[in-house]
C-alpha cells in the first residue's frame, strides 16, 4: 500500500519559563493510503502536539518543531508540511487534509452561523459561488446527520448540543473532499450513544469517501472497533505499533501490557483485580536519555537505563520499542 | 430473614427552579430528579450510570442531604434523613461521606493533606493532638501513600494520587457509605485501575458501602454489585451486574450496552450496536409519558401518554417500560 503521510524523527519542544517541555520526542510514522491510523496514550504524552506540529497549528513560540519531516502525498505531488510557507499550509488545511478538535465549543467561531462556516471553506478551497457553496452546505449538514438542514443553515454554535457541534465539525473537516482527517478525541467529550452516533459516521464517510484516517485517544474500547492500526505513545515516544488485532492479542511493550490490564472486561463473567500501572508518566521537562517506561516498568533491567530503545521490527508491521520485547522476541 | 437494607431511597424528588425572564420575575422548573427509589446493602456497590445531565450528581448529593429534596425519603439506617433534626443529622454525617469527580478542584491547594485528610475528624471534634497524628499516618499508608508526605500541599501530587487524598479523607471517619461521583473519570487509565482496586480493597476490609456513580460503564461493572441506570431524572432499569448487561430489558439499556467499547478488535466486529437517534432532551422540558419515548425503537403509541411505572419485571430485575424485554431489531 502506497503512504499519504509519511512522518520522520518529529521533536517539538516548548520553551516556557518553567524549563523546555519535551513534547514530541524524535516521532516517525507512516499513514497509509486509505487506513485508519489510531494514536493512543495518557495526558500529556504528545497525541496533539505532535498532530499540530504537522498541520502547524501551534503557538510559535512557545513552541518550536526542532527537527524532522512529514511528508504530504498532495494532489500537487509530495509536500513537507514542516517546511511549507504559512499561506501553503493554510491551502491544505481545511482543503486536502481536514482537522476535527476534541472540544467543539472552541473551535467554532460562536459568532458565525454554522451554515456560514461551512459555506466560507467551500468558498475558500474550491473557488465556488456563494450560490453552489450554501447548497452544498446544506447537503453536507444532511450527510453529517443534522436534522433539518435548511433550518440548521442559520444556526449559532450555542444553539447546538456538543453532538451536534461536534457533526458541524465533521461537517467543516470533509466539506472539500480532503485526503486526510485528523480527528483529536473528537467524542471525548460526549456520552457513549452520541459517541455511537459519531463513530459510525465516520465509518460511513470513509466507505464513500475512502479517505485517511488518523484517529487519536486514550480509549482503547473504542480503538478495537475503529482501527486499522494503532501506535502506542508514551513521553512524546511511540512506543509499539502493530496491526488493530494483533496490537490486542500480542501486546509486546510492557506498557501496553498494562493498559490493556487496566481495563475492565465486559467479556468475561469473573471479576478479577485490574492490573494497574504503579507511579506516574515522567515530567516532561526531563530530557530522557533512556527507556520513558522505565520507573515503572517491572522488567527493567540494567541496559533500559542506559540507552533508549528503537523501535524494533518483531513480527508483520508490528514494531516495540523495548528493550525487554526484543530479547524475548529472540 | 434479610437484614435490612443500610440506606433505602424512597420516590426521592429534587427539581430545581432557575429565575428566567428580564427580572426573574419567572421560574423554570428543572426535574433533575424525578422519582428516585433504590435500596443499598451494607458492604454493597451500586452503580449509577447514564449519560451527561440525566440526574446523577444531583442524586448523589440529594442522598446526602447536601440538597434539600423537593419531596421523598432518605432512610439510613432505618432513620428518615430527610426529616430528623440538625443535631441527630450531625451525628450521622460521619458515617456518610463523599469523594468528588476533580480530584484538583477539590482539594484546597493551601492546606497540607494532614490538613485536608483530618478535616473531617477535626470537624466533629473527635481526635486531636498525637492521636490525630496517628491516624492520618494509618489513613495515609491505607490508600497507599507515602505517611511522610502529610505536610506537602496539593499541587505537589499526581491526579492518581489526589484522588487518594480525597478517599483518605472520606474514610478518616470510618464511614459505613460513601457517595463517590465520577471519581476515576477524570483520572489516566492507569491511574484509574489504582484507583479502583484501591476501593474494592477497602470495601474488601471494611465493609463500605459504596453508592459508584459514572458514564464508564464497563468500569461500573466491574467495580459493581448491582446497577442502576438512569435516564432524565429516573431509574428506567436496576439489576444484578451481570444481569443488565447480559439480558438487558429496558431499551434505552439495551442500546447503551450496545454502544460500550470493548476492547477486543474480533468481538467489535462481530458486535450488533443499536445505535440511538436524537439526543436526550431537556429535563427542563421533559416529554409527555415515558420520557425515553422520542429516542426509543419500540416506542407504540401508549409510550406518548402513559408514565411507565418501573416495576420488578424479574426477580430482582426492575424496569420502568411498557414494553420491557422486547427485542430491538437491529437498525
Ligand atoms: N502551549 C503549551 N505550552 C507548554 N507546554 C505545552 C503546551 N501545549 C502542550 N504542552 C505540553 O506538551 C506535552 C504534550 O501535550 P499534548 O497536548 O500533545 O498531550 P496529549 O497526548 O494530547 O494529551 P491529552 O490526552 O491530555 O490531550 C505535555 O507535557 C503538555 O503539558
Ligand atoms: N444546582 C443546580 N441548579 C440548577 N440546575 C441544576 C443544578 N444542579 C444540576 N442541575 C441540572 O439538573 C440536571 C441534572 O444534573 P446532574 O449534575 O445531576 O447530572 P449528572 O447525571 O451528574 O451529569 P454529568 O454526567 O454531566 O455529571 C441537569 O439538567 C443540570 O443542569
Ligand atoms: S415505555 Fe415505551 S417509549 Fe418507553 S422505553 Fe419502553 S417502549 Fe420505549
Ligand atoms: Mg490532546
Ligand atoms: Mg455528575
Amino acid at each position: 500500500m502506497a503512504s499519504i503521510l509519511k512522518v520522520k524523527n518529529l521533536v517539538t519542544k516548548f520553551h516556557t519559563v518553567d524549563g523546555v517541555v519535551n513534547a514530541v520526542n524524535d516521532v516517525s510514522f507512516l499513514l497509509e493510503d486509505g487506513e485508519t491510523l489510531a494514536i493512543v496514550g495518557e495526558s500529556g504524552s504528545g497525541k496533539s502536539v505532535s498532530m499540530m506540529s504537522i498541520m502547524g497549528l501551534l503557538p510559535m513560540p512557545p513552541a518550536k518543531v526542532e527537527g524532522g519531516q512529514a511528508l504530504f502525498n498532495s494532489k500537487d505531488g509530495p509536500v513537507d508540511l514542516i517546511q511549507l510557507p504559512y499561506e501553503a499550509m493554510s491551502d491544505i488545511r481545511g482543503g486536502q487534509i481536514g482537522f476535527v478538535f476534541q472540544d467543539p465549543g472552541t473551535s467554532l467561531n460562536p459568532i458565525l452561523t454554522i451554515g456560514k462556516q461551512i459555506s466560507e471553506t467551500l468558498i475558500r478551497h474550491l473557488g465556488i459561488s456563494g450560490r453552489e457553496a450554501k447548497d452544498k452546505t446544506v447537503s453536507l449538514l444532511a450527510e453529517v446527520g443534522i436534522p433539518d438542514p435548511t433550518l440548521r443553515f442559520d444556526a449559532f454554535p450555542f444553539q447546538l448540543s456538543g453532538g451536534m457541534r461536534q457533526r458541524v465539525m465533521i461537517a467543516i473537516a470533509v466539506a472539500c473532499a480532503p485526503r486526510i482527517v485528523i480527528a483529536d478525541e473528537p467524542t471525548t467529550a460526549l456520552d457513549v450513544t452520541i459517541q455511537a452516533q459519531i463513530v459510525n459516521l465516520f465509518k460511513e464517510l470513509r466507505v464513500k469517501m475512502g479517505v485517511s484516517t488518523i484517529w487519536i485517544t486514550h480509549d482503547l474500547g473504542l480503538v478495537a472497533g475503529l482501527a486499522d492500526r494503532v501506535l502506542v505513545m508514551y513521553a512524546g515516544q511511540i512506543l509499539e505499533s502493530a496491526q488493530v488485532d494483533e496490537l490486542y492479542e500480542n501486546p509486546k511493550h510492557p506498557y501496553t501490557i498494562g493498559l490493556l490490564g487496566a481495563l475492565p472486561r465486559l467479556d468475561t463473567q469473573e471479576s478479577k483485580r485490574l492490573v494497574s500501572i504503579d507511579g506516574t508518566p515522567p515530567d516532561s521537562t526531563i530530557l530522557i536519555h533512556h527507556c520513558p517506561f522505565a520507573w515503572r516498568c517491572a522488567h527493567a533491567f540494567e541496559r533500559c537505563w542506559n540507552e533508549k530503545p528503537a523501535l524494533t521490527t518483531v513480527g508483520e508491521k508490528h514494531t516495540v520499542a523495548c528493550f525487554y520485547a526484543m530479547e524475548e522476541g529472540r | 430473614m434479610r437484614a435490612q437494607p443500610l440506606l433505602r431511597v424512597n420516590d426521592l424528588k429534587k427539581h430545581f427552579y432557575i429565575p428566567t425572564g428580564l427580572f426573574g420575575q419567572e421560574t423554570i422548573e428543572v426535574k433533575a430528579v424525578d422519582g428516585v427509589s433504590f435500596d443499598l446493602n451494607a458492604g454493597e456497590t451500586l452503580g449509577l450510570v447514564g449519560e451527561s445531565g440525566c440526574g446523577k450528581s444531583t442524586t448523589g448529593r440529594t442522598v446526602l442531604k447536601l440538597y434539600r429534596p423537593t419531596s421523598g425519603n432518605v432512610f439510613f439506617d432505618e432513620k428518615d434523613i430527610t426529616s430528623i433534626p440538625g443535631e441527630e443529622l450531625n451525628k450521622l454525617r460521619t458515617r456518610i461521606q463523599m469523594v468528588f469527580q476533580d480530584p484538583y478542584a477539590s482539594l484546597n491547594p493551601r492546606h497540607t493533606v494532614k490538613t485536608i485528610v483530618s478535616e473531617p475528624l477535626v470537624i466533629h471534634g473527635l481526635m486531636k493532638g498525637a492521636e490525630l497524628d496517628e491516624r492520618v499516618k494509618e489513613l495515609m499508608e491505607l490508600v497507599g501513600l507515602n505517611p511522610s508526605y502529610m505536610k506537602r500541599f496539593p499541587h505537589e501530587f499526581s491526579g492518581g494520587q489526589r484522588q487518594r487524598i480525597m478517599i483518605a479523607r472520606a474514610l478518616s471517619v470510618n464511614p459505613d457509605f460513601v457517595v463517590c461521583d465520577e471519581p476515576i473519570s477524570a483520572l489516566d487509565v492507569s491511574i484509574q485501575a489504582q484507583v479502583v482496586n484501591l476501593l474494592q480493597n477497602l470495601q474488601e476490609r471494611l465493609g463500605v458501602a459504596y453508592l459508584f456513580i459514572a458514564h464508564d460503564l464497563s468500569m461500573v461493572k466491574h467495580i459493581s454489585h448491582r446497577i442502576a441506570v438512569m435516564y432524565l431524572g429516573k431509574i428506567v432499569e436496576l439489576a444484578g451486574r451481570h444481569e443488565i448487561f447480559d439480558n438487558p430489558l429496558h431499551p434505552y439499556t439495551q442500546s447503551l450496552t450496545s454502544a460500550v467499547p470493548i476492547p477486543s478488535p474480533k468481538m467489535e466486529r462481530k458486535r450488533q450496536r443499536i445505535i440511538l437517534k436524537g439526543e436526550p432532551p431537556s429535563p427542563a422540558n421533559p416529554p409527555k409519558g415515558c420520557v425515553f419515548h422520542p429516542r426509543c425503537p419500540i416506542a407504540r403509541d401508549i409510550c406518548k401518554t402513559e408514565v411507565p411505572q418501573i416495576a420488578e419485571v424479574q426477580p430482582g430485575h426492575f424496569a420502568a417500560c411498557h414494553f420491557a424485554g422486547t427485542p430491538i431489531q437491529d437498525t
